[in-house]
Order: C-alpha cells, then structure tokens, then sequence
C-alpha cells in the first residue's frame, strides 16, 4: 500500500477558512453532541410517557403505547430519517411542506426528531420492563393510602423503575450518540460528516477517521463515567441493586 | 362500619373467587379472617378498599358505597389502614418519608406535621431511632411495624390486615402482633386475615372462616374456637391447633 501518513495534517489550516482540520473535526463533535442529547431528551421524555402507557390498565392507553413502539422500532433508522426528511413534506399541504423545507437547519431538528423517536421506542421497553418488574404491592400500597394513580407513578413506581432501568439507558444513551451518524445522510454535517469531508479535501482518510474514533471513544467515556456518578448517587442503602 | 353484602366476583370468565359473601364489622370491633390457601380471603379484604373490583353485590364503608362510580375513591381508601403480606415499604425512600409521603399529597398536610405525627408513631411502634434509615436496612419485624404505622398515620377509621405476620421469621411474628393487640386494645376496628389463631384468641371479637370463596362460619369468637359448626372449619381447626 501505497500511503503518506501525516499526522501533522491536524495542525494544517483547512480549506473552509474556519482554522485547522482539528477544528474542522471538533465543530462536528460539536454539532454530535448537540444533536444527540436533544435527541436523548426526546427519546427520554416520548419512551417514558410510552412506557407508562403501556403499563397502565386502559386498554386504549396500552394500545397507543403498543402502536408507537412497534413503529418506531420495526424500520431501520436510516428508512425513518428519509422518511422525515424527503416523504413527509410531499405528503403535507403544499404550503406547510414548503415552509417545512425551507426551515433553518432543517437537516439538524430532523435528526433530533427522527433519532429521539427511533430510540424513544426502546426507552419505553426498557421502562416497561422496569415498572413490571417492580413487585404488585408497590403499586396497592400507594393506591391503598389514597395516591391517585399520577401521584402513585410520580412518586413510588417510578422512581424505583428508572434506578433499575439506569445500567440499560446508558447503553441506550450511548446508542443515541452512535446513531446520529445516521444523520449525515440527510446532510447533517457533524463528526462523521466532517471526518469525511476533512478525507475529501486532504486525502488523509486514515488519519480522519482515526480521529473520528478517538473522539467518539472519548465521548462515550464521557457519558460512561457520567452514567456511573448518577448510579452511585441514586443508589439505595441496602437494597439489592444499589450496591 | 363495614358492611359485605352479597359479594360476588369472578378472575376471567369463569373462575369464581367470591361466592356470595355476606358479612360486616362494626365500629371498634376485631374481625379475623381465616381459612386454608385460595379460599379468597385476601381477594375478599381487598375488595373493601376496592383494590379489587367486585362483580356483584356491594360493599359500604362508614356510610359510602364502595363499588360505586361516583365514589371518590382516593379519598376513601385514605381513610381506611391497609398492611400487607410483604410490607410494601417505598424502599427509594427513608422511613420518615414513607410516613410523610401520603400524608402530604393525600391529605395536604404540611411537611413539620407530617413529620411530627411519624415520629410519634414510630415511637409508638418502638422505632424513632429508625427514622433515618431506608427500608431495606431494617429487619422485616421492623418494616412490618413501619408499614402499621404508615397506615395509622392517615388516622384511619378502620384497619385491614392482609396476612401481616406471614413472610416474618417466627421470631419477629410477636414485635408485630403486640403492635397490633396494642391497637385492637384501643378500639380500632380491625379486618384481619392471618393464620394467627393465637392472635384470634386473644383479642377478635369474630372469627369468619372462609373456604373456595364462601363465608362457611361467621360466628363469635367462643364459639368457633369452641364448636364450629361446619365440618370444614372443624378439620381446618383440628390441623393447626394440633401443634
């Protein structure tokens, strides 16, 4: 094989103007983590509302719950972003299609959305498998002292779910991360994005995406030791999963 | 105080839990509920509190009428006390905040009284020193205890006890019982289901027997430790009393 490394090429200006191609780099793991907490929030707050539906006694609620899950988790990410991006707008009215299109940073929100709802479908599995696995009494206890059923789940059935659910959304978390690369094929430029531009302009493509690892490696760590501080703290004295 | 009347209810569409159950506990007064496992015991002191929906008949609580829509049912389960089989302590929070936490949201009473009142019933039930702790770092005798307490803290009119004493160690079956001879002793009115026939002798006013969901003896305490009527309960007598 026939190629020049040059690790130097980090410190070389880049052809956009904006510094070096370690800044090029570092605006798309800028752009990343934007994009993927605010898909993380979305996930997060549409799975916990699912999941819940999903465990409640109405038959409507568990059957909205059931549709949204097996939506958002039977068509791969990718189908579901082209799917916002390119098919919704046609399917509008034209004047809310075009007024779509021609939103800011359209490339951007989309990915937000459509990542946030393809893992929103897994954070309401998880937390349906939580809140049922909590034992029956639990939920009796709280209604028997008179909690509505709001009141049961904000404070004695959910606060329980998601400490025993915590280890899976981390994995789930990191996921998200993983998944917004999907975006670029919507045009969103961030890590994997600018790794492949940095490629086209310099030729580097080891070095590139050599980078691009290392700075997802260092994302994930990130959010790892993180995840490990929030379980330590919410950790219960005593009880079995909060060793 | 508690009137059973014709109760009749049903798991599916055919197995029948409770057949025509007819019964009721006066003001101040200790009814103990026995009779071998599936005889739908705790189906039946479930039902009072409507944990459990009935299919026929009604129930009525101090006046008010259980299995009816428009009953406010939060607020009439808030004033009735329930103990259950395995404590069903909230384990995320710590044992003065299981005390406070009903009181605060079903109530609206405000934080140093909720607080004040769980401290004199954990005094009551010998376990101030405990406040602090989470319930997993209590033995069960002592959740048992804090669970009776967390009940009386609501000031019920009424008791019902859901085999209390039947997942404790033998040894800690008594710290909780002479909590509850305690309460009997100051006229609470009282529903307990319990094998407990040392507990029955001591302070029930009435011992109902149940058998595959019917009532087979109601009768008065003398008399049905002294002549039971049916050849059931005799059986049932003779087996556990023979030890």
């Amino acid at each position: 094989m026939n190629y020049n490394w040059n690790w130097h090429i980090f410190l070389e200006p880049n052809p956009m103007g904006t510094g070096t191609y370690l800044d090029l780099l570092l605006s798309g793991l800028v752009v990343t983590v934007k994009v993927s907490v605010l898909a993380w929030i979305i996930a997060l707050v549409s799975g916990s509302v699912i999941g819940v539906l999903r465990t409640l006694p109405s038959r409507t609620a568990s059957w909205i719950g059931f549709c949204w899950v097996e939506f958002f988790r039977n068509m791969p990410l990718l189908v579901q972003l082209f799917l916002w991006f390119f098919v919704l707008p046609e399917l509008l009215p034209r004047s809310a299609g075009l007024w779509l299109k021609q939103l800011p940073n359209a490339p951007f929100w989309t990915a937000a959305i459509g990542v946030g709802f393809f893992m929103s479908a897994r954070v309401a599995v998880q937390l349906q498998a939580g809140i049922t696995s909590l034992p029956r009494g639990q939920k009796q206890a709280s209604t028997a002292l008179g909690l509505t059923t709001v009141q049961t789940y904000r404070y004695v059935l959910l606060p329980m779910a998601f400490r025993i659910i915590l280890p899976p959304l981390t994995s789930e978390f990191l996921n998200t991360i993983k998944n917004s690369a999907v975006a670029i094929t919507i045009g969103l430029i961030e890590l994997t994005g600018q790794a492949r531009s940095m490629q086209e302009f310099s030729f580097q493509v080891f070095e590139a995406f050599t980078a691009a690892t290392v700075l997802y490696l260092l994302l994930n760590f990130v959010v790892v030791t993180a995840m490990r501080f929030l379980e330590r703290y919410v950790a219960i004295p005593g009880y079995i999963t909060g060793k | 105080m508690i009137e059973i009347n014709h109760v009749n209810k049903w798991y599916g569409p055919s197995f029948q839990v409770l057949k025509d159950c007819t019964t009721s506990v006066a003001k101040g007064e200790v009814v103990v509920v026995c009779g071998p496992s599936g005889s739908g015991k705790s189906t039946l002191i479930k039902c009072v509190n409507a944990l459990e929906p009935i299919q026929g008949g009604d129930i009525t609580l101090d006046g008010v009428k259980v299995n009816d829509p428009k009953t406010d049912l939060p607020k009439l389960r808030s004033r009735v006390g329930m103990v259950f089989q395995h404590f069903e302590l909230f384990p995320h929070l710590r044992i003065i905040d299981n005390l406070r936490l009903a009181q605060e949201k079903v109530l609206g009473r405000k934080a140093e009284d909720a607080t004040a009142k769980g401290m004199k019933l954990l005094e009551r039930v010998g376990l101030k020193d405990h406040a602090k702790k989470f319930p997993a770092e209590l033995s069960g005798g002592q959740q048992q205890r804090v669970a009776i307490a967390r009940a009386l803290a609501m000031d019920p009119i009424a008791m019902l006890f859901d085999e209390p004493t039947s997942a404790l160690d033998p040894e800690m079956i008594s710290e909780v019982l002479d909590v509850m001879v305690d309460l009997a002793r100051e006229g609470m009115t009282m529903m307990v289901v319990t094998h407990e026939m040392g507990f029955a002798n001591k302070v029930a006013d009435r011992v109902i027997f149940m058998d595959r969901g019917e009532i087979v003896e109601d009768a008065k305490k003398a008399d049905f430790f002294g002549t039971p009527r049916s050849d059931r309960a005799q059986k049932f007598l003779s087996k556990i009393l023979q030890h």
